[in-house]
């Protein structure tokens, strides 16, 4: 009895192991995860360990020494304040876009995406070079602009610019699908229940897209303090003044300072790392009250 | 509230922009790409002469790029007291395109304006495995030969001049055969990088060609930075004097009340200090007692120059470097 029933099982098991997705041979197995782990290594591991040992190459006197130097304190000061005006500001309208998007019908609603979407279809140059014709002297606003002393590029607010129009799409980008996937059945009932329209902002919508907000902040700020491309058409690249930390590392490589422009990159690379465990938190967050919600 | 907190945020980012202070004044040199250690050591020394004459403390920004570049940031508005660029025709850019400077802005300081010189010469691995002695080498297929562009930078333009000026001599002033002659060299250039500082960082630090044909200034330094014993200069027979002129910048100055600082700025770099701290940053000195004193550090070259070779900057612009010129020929092939 017991003896048949065991044959049984083990029929059936096997049966079960013939199906399954991963019944391919150990060394197809292992060939795909070493060729991923290579990859992995090769492509991310190394130049992010790279950067680390080039930057303390010539000891930890040099490396903070490079760190507190006037002009990289000023390119650190410059990438913050770039970060600190863009992300709010995207913030803002990310959420104002992809509510209208997700919970309205109107005309040109295609459009509007198309056009938030323009900043990661068009190369960051372009964009840089756009403001230049807008505000350089040689462009539309630029004799106005020269006349009443104000300055846009190769000044703060021109950087502040590009900055913005370059991280522009990713709040957005985050929140559209998410919103349109949750409908708008919670904000019907309570308005019905009679809530006005900052209650139902406040108690409802923004409660249920927490997570997503706060990722596509994370991505905003990552983007923000690395643009590279926009920024260094309308910087003009004045040492101590207008330079963001990306730009500051290119001019210390340039000027054969490698330990320095490393030391710039690690900390670029640090707050990287910083992003990162940021992301998986509130990734973890998320997937947390999401099971919460189902389990409810 | 947040609201009112980003308009506060926005105007002030845009009031910071330049507003100069009583007696601290604050100079912008923008030049072009390997000056940054000339200028590094010829700020200080110029700030500390300032200071004695005048009592006043002036401190010098800089921006370096491409000597083409620089000039176009300098038409779109980049606040430049003085531009030292690469060579006169990027100056007359700015009188040309944005009317910034005087049409005779050249005629203001002496020596047409070119405070210091400097020529083209040859960056080859150690040990010259490729033996290249002259021009000729450099365009013999399998070399590989790195300059920068000549679209937007100005070493790059010394370098196409040169080569052409060496062809035209061998080949008695055949135009046809010294385009030939070029348009060989740029075949053998695999990669053209904006300005002559990432030249010289792909071939110094990415190890990319065999010969770099680099500002002589640009070569010594890459071999003092990066030791003697991993690349050789190799001078070739005959090579092209480079110009590299300085002028106010008019519209700004007059703007910023610094015409006075920015002029001295400038006429100090002919001084014998200013000529001393040329010399040691291997850019030949105008002054007779200064050249004297730093011969030996020069190697002797036939140099010739473009007003007699190309008929001027204008002429040699217009036929070489415009859109659709000899250049664009050649390239494009």
């Amino acid at each position: 009895m017991s003896g048949i029933s065991t044959t049984q099982f083990s029929k059936y098991n096997a049966k079960i192991a013939k199906n399954r997705a991963t019944s391919e041979p150990a060394w197809v197995r292992w060939t795909l995860i070493a060729a991923a782990l290579l990859y992995l290594s090769l492509f991310l591991f190394m130049p992010l360990a790279a950067v680390f040992t080039e930057a303390l190459r010539k000891g930890v006197d040099t490396y903070i020494s490079a760190l507190v130097d006037a002009d990289a304190l000023s390119a650190m000061k410059l990438t913050f304040i770039a970060a600190l005006i863009a992300v709010p500001l995207n913030l803002v309208f990310g959420v104002a876009a992809a509510w209208a998007i997700a919970k309205f019908e109107f005309k040109g609603k295609s459009i509007l995406i198309t056009l938030i979407d323009l900043p990661f279809a068009v190369s960051p140059v372009i964009a840089g070079l756009i403001y230049v014709l807008i505000f350089g002297l040689q462009g539309w606003f630029g004799q106005w602009l020269s006349d009443h002393d104000l300055k846009v590029i190769f000044a703060i607010p021109g950087i502040v610019l590009a900055t913005i129009f370059v991280t522009f799409p990713f709040v957005a980008r985050e929140l559209i699908p998410l919103m349109q996937a949750q409908g708008k059945d919670e904000e019907e009932a309570a308005l019905v229940l009679g809530a006005s329209g900052w209650q139902i902002l406040w108690r409802v919508t923004l409660p249920n897209i927490k997570w997503g907000l706060l990722y596509g902040v994370i991505l905003t700020n990552a983007r923000a303090m690395g643009e590279f491309g926009a920024v260094s058409v309308v910087s003009g690249h004045i040492r101590g003044l207008t330079n963001t930390m990306p730009l500051h590392v290119e001019i210390l490589y340039n000027e054969y300072n490698y330990a320095a422009a490393f030391a710039a990159a690690s900390v670029l690379a640090l707050l990287a790392l910083v992003t990162l465990v940021l992301k998986s938190i509130v990734e973890w967050y998320a997937a947390r009250s999401a099971r919460a919600i189902e389990q409810n | 509230m947040k609201k009112s907190l980003f308009h506060i945020s926005l105007l002030a980012a845009l009031v910071i922009a330049p507003t100069a202070q009583a007696a601290d004044i604050t100079l912008l040199n923008v030049s072009y790409d390997p000056t940054r250690e000339l200028y590094q050591d010829y700020n200080t020394a110029f700030a500390k002469y300032w200071k004695a004459k005048t009592g006043d403390t002036v401190s010098i920004k800089a921006s370096h790029g491409g000597s083409g570049k620089q000039a176009r940031a300098i038409i779109d508005g980049l606040d430049a007291d003085v531009a030292t660029l690469a060579l006169a025709y990027d100056v007359d850019q700015l009188y040309e395109k944005g009317r910034l400077i005087p049409k005779d802005w050249q005629k203001r300081l002496g020596h047409n304006s070119a405070p210091y010189t400097s020529t083209i010469v040859f960056l080859v691995r150690k040990g010259n495995p490729k033996k290249i002695k002259d021009w000729d080498d450099v365009v013999k297929p399998g070399v590989s030969v790195i300059t920068p562009n000549p679209k937007t930078s100005g070493g790059a333009r010394w370098n196409y001049l040169a080569a052409w000026a060496y062809a035209l001599k061998k080949n008695n002033n055949d135009e046809t055969k010294a385009k030939e002659f070029v348009g060989k060299l740029f075949k053998n250039v695999p990669v053209l990088d904006t300005g002559a500082r990432g030249a010289t960082t792909t071939f110094v630090e990415r190890g990319i060609g065999d010969v770099l044909l680099a500002w002589e200034n640009e070569a010594f330094l890459a071999q003092k930075e990066l030791g003697p014993d991993k690349f050789e200069i190799i001078v070739p027979s005959l090579s092209i004097l480079a110009e590299p002129t300085v002028t106010v910048v008019d519209k700004v100055v007059d703007k910023r009340k610094t015409r006075a600082v920015a002029t001295a700025y400038l006429e100090y770099l002919y001084s014998e200090e200013g000529q001393e701290i040329a010399a040691q940053n291997y850019y030949r000195p105008i002054l007779d007692s200064v050249a004297k004193k730093y011969e030996k550090s020069f190697p002797k070259v036939s140099l010739v120059k473009i007003d007699e070779v190309f008929g001027g900057w204008q002429k040699a612009q217009k036929t070489h470097f415009a859109d659709g010129g000899t250049f664009d020929e050649i390239y494009q092939k």
